[in-house]
């Protein structure tokens, strides 16, 4: 078994649920009505928890701990994409990520769910069933808004154009790309990019939202290599403060 | 080994879920095994949801209960081989829940949308003039309901695949 294509695909897929799933924790209690700030709230808890059983899974591999592996490393450590890194900015924001992210996220647990690792393919059967809560809430609030008011329509094009670039480098290959298809561990970001491609431009033609054409966006990279915007480490800095006052301690 | 594995399950059903007093581990359908090695008890369980805070709770209370029973060589790991679904809640925990006051989930492959959840019987009185109010609720497992005949609030077991 080619272990380390296998840690590389299990590193970027657990770095962006903890990272997303991080941001989504920033609008607890923050929320623009209540049942939007325990939606946030609870998948930011069903990611982060993704996470750690991926990271569980890395730890059976070799890997450190899971909590040291989520706390003590640096940005340029960190696998996920920029996109979940982005700072949540207003409500439409966070909301196009959501449905652009999630929609990549399920559908790449779909293929994870025949991964020939086993325990990897266990745990994706699991987890996409779960993220089916995310996608739906995801769907239901861009169609809402993508077709109620001349403002809520304005604001969620403003921020699809802004996020598109960061949501195609989601997709960006990983360095042993072929050891992990070869190895039948994961499709391949391509294949996962053409689908999620289908599934966004349908999603979005029952909006009044415009798709740009997707030749003209020029996808952003450097994600799944370590180089981030300037808005990881100070997220980074944020969430393991307290664990760095003591790694030791017993919780 | 003083107990079958039939009695392990049977011990095991005093252990309930921390949230959810009325119902035990068996019934909510997270042990999905145990084995008799001699002397040594092994139980398998697996999470309602992966994110699931009470997972070591639960754990521990497994562990807790065999050794109360004079088990000493206990053990207890997770798995993900026998996944959960809400259709692993037996009949018997569906009945608890609804007596707690929290709807049962619908078979789980009735879950296609979130149109499905708008009109939920109320654990109550069993009207279906509710109304679905989140889809997130309290916990992972928990959707958040209205209804119009009781004229409060309550809370469905979500159904998951």
């Amino acid at each position: 078994m080619n272990e380390l294509a296998l840690k590389e695909l299990l590193y970027k897929i657990a770095d962006d649920q903890l990272i997303l799933g991080h941001r989504n924790s920033e609008w607890t209690g923050f929320g623009p009505l209540l049942e939007e700030d325990i939606a946030f709230s609870s998948m930011a808890q069903d990611k982060v928890g993704q996470s750690y059983a991926i990271y569980q899974m890395l730890n059976q591999l070799g890997e450190q701990e899971p909590d040291t592996v989520a706390f003590m490393r640096n940005a340029n450590q960190f696998h996920n994409c920029q996109l979940v890194e982005l700072p949540n900015g207003e409500y439409d924001f966070s909301l196009i990520r959501h449905f652009l992210y999630d929609t990549a996220e399920i559908t790449r647990f779909d293929f994870l769910a025949n991964s020939s690792y086993e325990p990897l393919a266990q745990l994706a059967r699991k987890i996409k069933g779960e993220l089916k809560y995310h996608t739906l809430h995801a769907n239901t609030w861009i169609k809402k808004l993508g077709n109620a008011t001349e403002e809520s329509i304005g604001r969620l094009q403003g921020s699809l154009n802004k996020a598109l670039p960061y949501a195609l480098g989601i997709f960006e290959p990983s360095p042993l790309e072929q050891e992990i298809i070869a190895s039948g561990f994961f499709a391949g970001e391509e294949v996962l990019k053409k689908q999620w491609m289908e599934k966004v431009e349908l999603l979005l033609s029952q909006t009044q939202l415009n798709l740009p054409d997707w030749k003209t966006i020029q996808p952003v990279l450097g994600g799944r290599v370590g180089q981030h915007t300037e808005h990881l480490q100070p997220l980074l800095d944020e969430m393991s403060e307290v664990f760095r006052i003591d790694p030791s301690a017993e919780w | 080994m003083k107990f079958s594995k039939a009695e392990i399950f049977t011990l095991l059903e005093d252990v309930k879920d921390p949230e959810i007093p009325v119902l035990s581990l068996v019934d909510l359908g997270v042990i999905t095994k145990v084995d008799i090695d001699g002397e040594a008890v092994h139980v398998e369980m697996t999470p309602t949801f992966v994110g699931c805070p009470a997972l070591d709770f639960m754990k521990n209370e497994v562990l807790e209960k065999l050794k109360e029973n004079g088990i000493t060589q206990a053990s207890v790991s997770i798995s993900f081989k026998e996944p959960w679904s809400s259709d692993k809640i037996s009949e018997k925990g569906k009945a608890a829940l609804k007596q707690f006051g929290l709807a049962p989930p619908m078979p789980a492959h009735l879950f296609t949308d979130i149109e499905v959840m708008e009109h939920v019987p109320c654990p109550r009185c069993e009207g279906t003039d509710t109304e679905l109010k989140n889809p997130f609720g309290p916990t992972l497992c928990r959707s958040i309901h209205y209804c119009h005949t009781c004229k409060e609030a309550f809370e469905q077991f979500k159904p998951v695949s």
